[in-house]
């Protein structure tokens, strides 16, 4: 197995999502490829590293602010009084998609 | 007892019955479901549109559309991949209305592997993020994922922080199975090698 065969088949190898014969050739690979070793090792590091890492965490103050304006559309949208809110781009697409 | 067994329906889900009352005209059970999925939305909306204003803008229309289009779901995916989609178009048409100089899409092809073959092979110290504070990593890694097209980060985010399956992310993004698998071994690699320069074992480094 050449090293670029090895890339073409790491996101499944990483997945799990590989049958058993593939699985065991890609690992003998690794057993005396540092270079394909150290990528694959690197690569799940990264993900791992993105996914434990709450970038983008919705603050408590926001959440709150947006559940209001979120349910009140809503609550709009529901009795056909949309055209009260102000205009925003919320409320021009309720307007763009309501039936009213 | 194996044929009564097969007979039983598999009950509806909790999310199918909230699915089912906020069609109905019921808010509270929508309200639910907007708890259960608004800080997922938030985030997808955040990853592609590298703006936290028109995040919030796309949480807030997502939903907004969600609602107004449920009548329209029809059950046969999850609703969560559903609202995804959702949130997903609303994010990318924010993005484009931000950049009109470049064009912004999903189904952008990339014609050459050249970009995410590796260049550097480095190991990484043990525990990286560790040698960086909260604040100094998330200004990393929201740096370096910035930098991918939006096409890949979309597929990344949706797979590997968000957790959906290939498939739950090609019906997201009506790709089609190797093509999100194309994108995400491309997005994987690529964030690999920019994350090399902070990430690699220092000299001295000698840990195991």
């Amino acid at each position: 197995m050449k090293c670029s065969d090895f890339l073409k088949e790491l996101t499944d190898y990483l997945d799990n999502t590989m049958d058993a014969h593939t699985k065991a050739e890609l690992e003998e690979h690794l057993q005396w490829c540092h270079n394909c070793y150290v990528v694959c090792n690197t690569t799940k590091s990264t993900i791992e590293i993105y996914h434990d890492s709450k970038l983008y965490e919705l603050p408590d103050e926001l959440r709150s602010r947006i559940h209001t304006a979120i349910i009140e559309k809503c609550k709009c949208h529901k009795n056909g009084t949309e055209s009260s809110l102000p205009h925003n781009s919320g409320t021009e697409k309720v307007k763009e998609n309501s039936s009213q | 007892m194996e044929a009564i067994e097969n007979k039983v329906a598999e009950p509806p889900s909790e999310e199918s019955i909230l699915v089912e009352a906020a069609r109905s005209g019921d808010i509270g059970a929508f309200e639910s479901l907007v708890r259960r999925y608004d800080r997922n939305v938030f985030r997808i909306a955040q990853h592609i549109t590298q703006n936290r204003e028109d995040a919030e803008d796309v949480v807030q229309d997502a939903f907004l559309k969600a609602y107004q289009n449920l009548g329209q779901f029809q059950g046969q995916s999850k609703f969560y991949t559903w609202l995804v989609r959702i949130a997903v178009n609303e994010a990318l048409m924010r993005l484009r209305r931000r950049r009109p100089e470049r064009m912004v899409s999903i189904d952008e092809d990339v014609k050459t592997e050249e970009d995410s073959m590796p260049r550097e092979i480095a190991d990484w110290s043990p525990n990286p993020e560790q040698q960086y504070t909260q604040a100094e990593l998330k200004d990393i890694l929201g740096k370096t994922i910035q930098g991918l097209p939006p096409s890949f980060r979309t597929v990344f985010v949706l797979r590997d922080v968000e957790g959906l399956s290939t498939e739950e992310t090609a019906s997201a993004l009506e790709l089609s199975v190797p093509a999100v698998k194309s994108r995400l071994l491309r997005a994987r690699l690529q964030l690999r090698e920019r994350l090399n320069k902070y990430f690699k074992r220092r000299d001295g480094d000698t840990r195991p």
